[in-house]
């Protein structure tokens, strides 16, 4: 390797390594019991090699093996497969019904031509730019009015006001790159559109309805807004929430707190680790296409 | 079996959806075209690309509506009949078979769609695939598939229907050359074998002689000519068919050169004859040579105009000879 | 074979195709056009006119009177708000513009890598994916004064920088920005390295020819070339970095007092914890009428490179 070689791969190495550091640390400060957390604060950026299994966060020479006491403490004192479960049900009900709903849309919104078919992409666009905070006192009157405040469909309903504006718009612009040859093979072939595009178009399209809803599970599992105004208390909390809300009686109980986020952050990691490319595609198609 | 006619056909495409509304102000792909379609007949759309011959076969085909105007089958107006309707069968450029299905699937999926009874659908397939030489291919996906295999497969899935008419979209063009003129020569002995009508749209200018009982010359929307192959060859309706049915393209010569005010002469490069700058009618230098094997393309420079003559290969020329022609 | 439906007996049957496809569009796209017109349509709708009302949930004996724009001259005048605005743009400024460079620097640096490229493209897209809460925590702990890291190797190499960072007014954007700069340059980055990867090659072949330095090629072919990609990422970043809330809610609540408080924690204190129903509206609505502005921009953008 030329010197401009390893200089350049170096650079990379260090910013790879920076950006992994946060998360590195989070899981061997969730692995180390309290007391140690506290005491040893001298503890150098070397312990971020800490899954090794040396260079421990309670001081020099001291052997650091992991400590699942914050994950047992976590469950069995905090309940936390409540909040875990609320985000399943949740993130999974809003993304399964913006799935089904949104499909259509999308398809007529990329391959049927119509008078209005800007107006309605722009439209959805423009949704899909909402500040949520820009709706939350409505929603909160409204939910309130038909008693859905700390309700699964009180966290639903309003989740799909970025669910819906997000597959529509992804889809739409995965559904545009099909090749139209197809669906007019199938037509001249006998298919109504209807038949066409459920026979052709969608066993194609599902790669990427696939990945929108990878997408549109991760923005619902991240939520927190509408989970913080739209419910009371922790049969309903999702996990961002709880976690937010996780106060100990006099300091924050950091290990526990870290062992909840890593939990948060295990669906999010098995998804990205088994589907990066195509969340890359999903996420930058949508930006690129515009 | 078919007719087609189309009347007075028009298609003017809205410009790209900028703020809908407004008034339809657009692109006129196809304008007032009439031409008729005889059943049983093998009628090539030529043109230049932009020409609008595509979106006449989409409008026949039903892929497209057309703006105004109608399209009778056999008498039957089928203007506002949705394309899954019609009984018509299109080869497209890319082949479009469905990448998801086997080639069996392929062949029967429109089959499938008219509800042709299983054993019926069985027969037509198998009956297909062995006279198109497919049968050792039927449980493949397209994508093991060589160009060639899948052109064929093309074809396969439109004979198999047994439809009133065959549309074809430019289906050789992604071929490889050597291919080509086998392709050619399978889709004439098919249609001496069925006498169901085609219409076949293409670019290519020998294609359409080789492929046409009748050419449709098309430009900017318009037709500038049907008639048989010859027929344009030798009559040309204007210069635009003179200049774009022949290779190399005829010479065209303003008619003062030759003595003849206010017209321009054609003069096919074969017709062009090089002797001594004396006995020519336009003495000109000899440009370029582009041997093809059997005979030789000259360009001569004369004062007023380049002309481009075809002549044997054993003709003695060099550049910067001067010639008469 | 077939016996296909005759031709309709009405007028022009030219059209007839066309307007077929047009109804089901419209049938197709129904339920999720009326789906989005009750979560965010009507909503929004609700918030405008919620802001022209003095609203207050702890006092519902004062009813729901119609006060005009009274709401938003309170707004203008309330310190409060107006700080919170500066916060915002301040933020919104500086992280915007260290995303933007790291990002590049990142996307280059990803392009450039010939092997590893997948387990780089990981790391960095972890940190946008996780939920923002979790960053937050994890930045607040980094910088938690007692058991964090960074004042763990401050008091080693710089005592003097081993302060209470979250409970000074300053230092406390420190842990705000590095944390959102953490989680949304790989964003940009993947949004860049999309951009950069679609530049045709042969181009700097050509250029190399032609006898360009490393940095004339990059001045030259891919930063005009990147540069729709950059004004996306720009916009969509400063989109979403003016309407934050979730981060600087977890990681500093605003504080210390109200010194890292941005507009949507503003308008949500008052919403939900104040429960002045007309004034946080009011404050929601100056939220949207910016991001509106500055969404518009963004189409316009788009719409100018795709042509439409």
């Amino acid at each position: 390797m030329r010197p401009g070689h390893v200089a350049r791969y170096g650079a990379i190495a260090i910013l790879i390594a920076l950006w992994a550091f946060p998360l590195a640390w989070m899981v061997v400060a969730s692995l180390t019991p309290e007391a140690r957390l506290f005491g040893g604060a001298a503890v150098g950026p070397a312990s971020a090699a800490g899954a090794a299994g040396t260079g421990a966060a309670g001081g020099a020479g001291v052997v650091w093996t992991p400590d699942l006491a914050h994950y047992r403490a976590l469950f069995t004192e905090r309940q936390f497969w409540l909040p875990v479960r609320n985000s399943l049900v949740v993130a999974g009900a809003t993304t399964l019904f913006a799935v089904l709903v949104g499909t259509p849309c999308a398809y007529a919104l990329a391959r049927l031509r119509f008078r209005g078919r800007g107006l309605v992409g722009a439209a959805i666009l423009a949704v899909s730019m909402f500040p949520q905070i820009a709706v939350v006192s409505p929603l909160f009157l409204m939910l309130r009015g038909v008693g859905l405040i700390d309700t699964y469909p009180g966290l639903v309903l309003p989740y799909l006001t970025f669910a819906m504006p997000l597959t529509v718009w992804l889809l739409a612009g995965f559904f545009r790159d099909l090749p139209s040859d197809l669906e007019d093979a199938a037509r001249l072939d006998g298919a109504g559109r209807i038949r066409a595009a459920v026979q052709v178009m969608l066993p194609l399209a599902a790669p990427a309805i696939a990945t929108t809803a990878i997408l549109t599970f991760l923005y619902a599992w991240n939520e927190f807004l509408f989970a913080l105004s739209f419910t009371l208390g922790p049969d309903r909390q999702t996990v961002p929430v709880a976690i937010a809300l996780f106060r100990g009686q006099y300091q924050v109980p950091w290990g526990q707190v870290l062992a909840a986020a890593v939990v948060a952050s295990v669906p999010v990691t098995v998804v990205v680790l088994a589907f990066q490319r195509r969340i890359v595609r999903g996420l930058t198609s949508g930006a690129v296409k515009g | 079996m078919a007719a087609i006619a189309l009347e007075r056909l028009t298609k003017i495409f809205e410009n790209g959806g900028r703020r809908g509304g407004g008034e339809a102000r657009g692109t006129t792909a196809v304008e007032a075209l009439d031409l008729t379609i005889a059943d049983g007949e093998r009628l090539v759309l030529v043109g230049p690309s932009g020409s609008g011959k595509s979106t006449v076969l989409r409008m026949i085909a039903g892929l497209e509506g057309p703006t105004s105007g109608r399209i009778r089958i056999d008498d039957r107006d089928v203007t506002a009949v949705p394309p899954e309707q019609r009984d018509l069968a299109m080869v497209f450029q890319s082949y479009a078979l469905y990448p998801h299905k086997s080639v069996r699937q392929n062949l029967s999926f429109g089959l499938e769609t008219r509800r042709v009874p299983r054993d019926e659908i069985v027969r037509r397939v198998a009956e297909t695939a062995a006279a198109l030489g497919l049968d050792g291919l039927l449980d493949r996906r397209p994508a093991a598939l060589s160009g060639g295999q899948r052109q064929r497969v093309a074809l396969g899935r439109a004979i198999v229907r047994d439809p009133r008419a065959f549309l074809f979209d430019e289906p050789l063009s992604n071929l490889d050359p050597r291919l080509r003129g086998d392709a050619r020569a399978e889709l004439l002995r098919l249609h001496a074998r069925l006498g169901t009508t085609m219409v076949y749209v293409t670019h290519d200018q020998e294609e359409a002689m080789t492929l046409g009982q009748r050419i449709a010359v098309m430009r900017d929307g318009r037709l500038a000519q049907v008639a048989p192959p010859m027929t344009l060859y030798r009559e040309p309706a204007d210069t635009f068919v003179a200049g774009f049915i022949g290779s190399p393209p005829m010479n065209l010569i303003e008619g003062r050169l030759l003595g003849i005010p206010a017209a321009t002469a054609g003069i096919r490069p074969q017709d062009v004859g090089l002797t001594t700058p004396a006995d020519g009618v336009i003495a000109g230098r000899v440009e370029v040579i582009e041997p093809v094997g059997h005979v030789q393309t000259v360009h001569v420079a004369a004062d007023d105009v380049r002309l481009v003559a075809v002549v044997a290969a054993d003709q003695p020329v060099a550049p910067g000879d001067a010639v008469g022609s | 074979m077939s016996t296909p439906a005759g031709p309709p007996n009405g007028t022009n049957p030219a059209g007839a195709l066309a307007a077929r496809e047009a109804r089901l569009a419209w049938r197709l796209m129904l339920p999720a056009l009326v789906v989005l017109a009750f979560v965010a349509v009507v909503p929004l709708g609700a918030t405008v006119w919620e802001s022209l009302h003095r609203h207050d949930l702890r006092l519902p004996w004062t009813g729901r009177p119609f006060v005009g724009l009274a709401n938003y001259v309170t707004a203008a005048a309330d310190t409060r708000v107006r700080t919170a605005l500066g916060h915002t743009l301040g933020f919104t400024a500086v992280s915007v513009a260290l995303e933007l460079v790291l990002g590049l620097a990142l996307a280059l640096g990803l392009d450039a890598l010939a092997r590893g490229r997948g387990l780089a493209r990981v790391v960095v897209l972890l940190p946008w994916a996780l939920p923002t809460v979790v960053a937050a925590l994890v930045w607040r702990f980094m910088f938690d004064s007692e058991s964090g890291i960074v004042n763990a190797i401050a008091a080693s190499v710089a005592p003097a920088l081993a302060i209470d960072w979250l409970a000074h007014p300053w230092a406390a954007w420190v842990p705000v920005v590095l944390g959102d700069v953490w989680k949304t340059t790989p964003f940009v980055a993947l949004l860049l390295l999309a951009g950069l990867q679609a530049i045709d090659a042969s181009l700097y072949e050509a250029a190399r020819l032609d006898g360009a330095s490393a940095w004339r090629r990059f001045a030259h072919i891919t930063l005009p070339l990147l540069r729709p990609a950059i004004v996306v990422a720009l916009i969509f970043r400063t989109l979403d970095a003016f309407r934050v809330f979730d981060l600087v809610y977890v990681l500093t609540g605003g504080g210390p007092g109200t010194a890292t408080e941005v507009l949507s924690l503003t308008a949500f204190t008052a919403l939900l914890q104040d429960l002045r129903f007309g004034y946080g509206s009011a404050l929601s609505v100056i939220v949207f009428a910016v991001s509106f502005g500055l969404a518009l921009v963004y189409v316009r953008a788009i719409g100018a490179r795709t042509g439409r």
